[in-house]
């Protein structure tokens, strides 16, 4: 709990933009997240922050956002009932709902992951990663985070082939994640694939790319970034 | 020490706001009492949602009639600006009038999704109290899909596929298009700002 809470300070005072909670493992086994920390997150943020893991109905959401978050991500709950995201935009508008996706090229294909949290029940569901994108939109997803599983965790760089396929028809914020291990990682992705904002965990993490250092690498590249 | 009263107009996700202001040593509190309202030091007219909704709230509380006759410091933060003019197109709904001008919603375009949702920099127009320690080019976080015109009160502008109102000031009441309790030092110092104005 206080780690959490470490964290998101040390995030917050190293010029992070937006922070993202996610608790991976909350839809597999069916329950859903103990939210008591969220406020104690909103309390020492000054920044916007979201909240995925577990939210699969008004009461859920509505909760995390009236404990301080911005926004609230769904991924496998979307997928078992894609009315979910119609309901959430309905309720609290098409801003604060971020739609997640686990994504990986299979046969010539990129397909959807669901309960990507659980190595055990993790499966390709049956959507194509573009059409699932598209409806999501016209369902009212105000954000798409693309997770590229293929180079997530391995530090190589985001999937730029992918997320430019998926930018191409996305027409709301779209975050990549996945791959970063270099602040030049980051500058091919906003500058190749035009996302508007990546994700990275590990990197942040373990210190290994200090956040003040990649926006001054990225100023000095000409993307522009919040100082 | 002042005392805040936050206007509850039903829906608006307060807790950020909130905890913004603890930020700052101030506890402000949750009303739609319109005594309490007219006797508070500060007000601030938050508002997450659609202008009509927010507006027959505020009407059903009496509110509507309370707010422009306020005579202490007022802000209005996102929707809470828009409600500060006299119309917005979302509904499209009658405002509080307090401002001339009516909200209006932008153009989406390929590299310009709307909401607008983001990080975004704020132009200083006129000095002005509220921005008092504010440059030109610090970043604001906004989030919406109407905007108000520049005009003749605005003290900061911004751009998104054209200049917009990003905040705006007339003798007591102020407002910012952009969420101040979201945006980092520059939005605590536009909080801190507002509870030192006089």
């Amino acid at each position: 709990m206080g780690e959490i809470i470490d964290l998101a300070a040390r995030y917050r005072d190293e010029g992070a933009d937006e922070l993202v909670f996610y608790d991976i493992t909350a839809s597999p086994q069916g329950r859903s997240v103990d939210r008591s920390w969220i406020s104690r997150v909103g309390e020492v943020l000054d920044i916007p922050f979201c909240v995925a893991g577990g939210i699969r109905s008004i009461a859920d959401a509505e909760q995390v956002l009236a404990a301080g978050a911005e926004k609230i991500s769904i991924n496998s709950p979307a997928l078992e009932r894609p009315d979910l995201i119609d309901e959430l935009a309905r309720r609290f508008g098409a801003q604060c709902v971020v739609l997640g996706v686990d994504s990986r090229l299979s046969g010539d294909d990129w397909r959807v992951y669901q309960y990507t949290g659980d190595p055990d029940r993790t499966f390709e569901s049956e959507r194509l990663t573009l059409d699932w994108v598209r409806e999501a939109q016209a369902r009212g997803a105000g954000e798409i985070v693309l997770n590229c599983m293929n180079v997530d965790g391995v530090r190589q760089g985001y999937d730029i082939g992918q997320l430019t396929a998926v930018r191409a028809v996305t027409s709301v914020p779209l975050i990549a994640s996945g791959g970063a291990g270099t602040p030049e990682h980051f500058a091919a992705v906003f500058s190749q694939a035009r996302v508007d904002g990546a994700l990275a965990a590990s990197v942040f993490h373990t210190a290994q790319i200090a956040i003040p250092d990649l926006k001054a690498y990225l100023r000095s590249e000409h993307i522009e970034v919040r100082p | 020490m002042s005392d805040v009263a936050i206007i509850d107009s039903g829906g608006a996700n307060i807790a950020s706001l909130v905890f913004a202001l603890r930020r700052l040593g101030c506890e402000a509190y949750l009303t739609r009492d319109p005594r309490v309202i007219r006797s508070a030091s500060r007000v601030i007219l938050p508002g997450v949602g659609a202008a009509a909704d927010a507006m027959a709230r505020l009407a059903e509380h009496g509110l509507a009639r309370v707010i422009p006759a306020l005579r202490q410091p007022v802000l209005g933060i996102c929707l809470g600006m828009q409600l500060l003019f006299e119309s917005s197109e979302e509904g499209p709904a009658t405002c509080l009038g307090v401002l001339a001008g009516t909200a209006r919603r932008f153009a989406a375009a390929p590299d310009r999704p709307v909401p607008h949702m983001g990080w975004n920099q704020l132009e200083v127009a006129v000095k002005s109290p509220l921005l008092n320690g504010v440059e030109s080019g610090e970043y604001a976080y906004f989030v919406h899909s109407y905007a108000l015109p520049v005009g003749p009160e605005t003290i900061a502008r911004c751009d998104y596929g054209g200049t917009f109102a990003a905040a705006v000031s007339r003798a007591n009441f102020h407002a910012t298009q952009f969420h101040p309790e979201r945006s980092g030092k520059t939005g605590s110092r536009i909080l801190q700002n507002f509870l030192d104005a006089a």
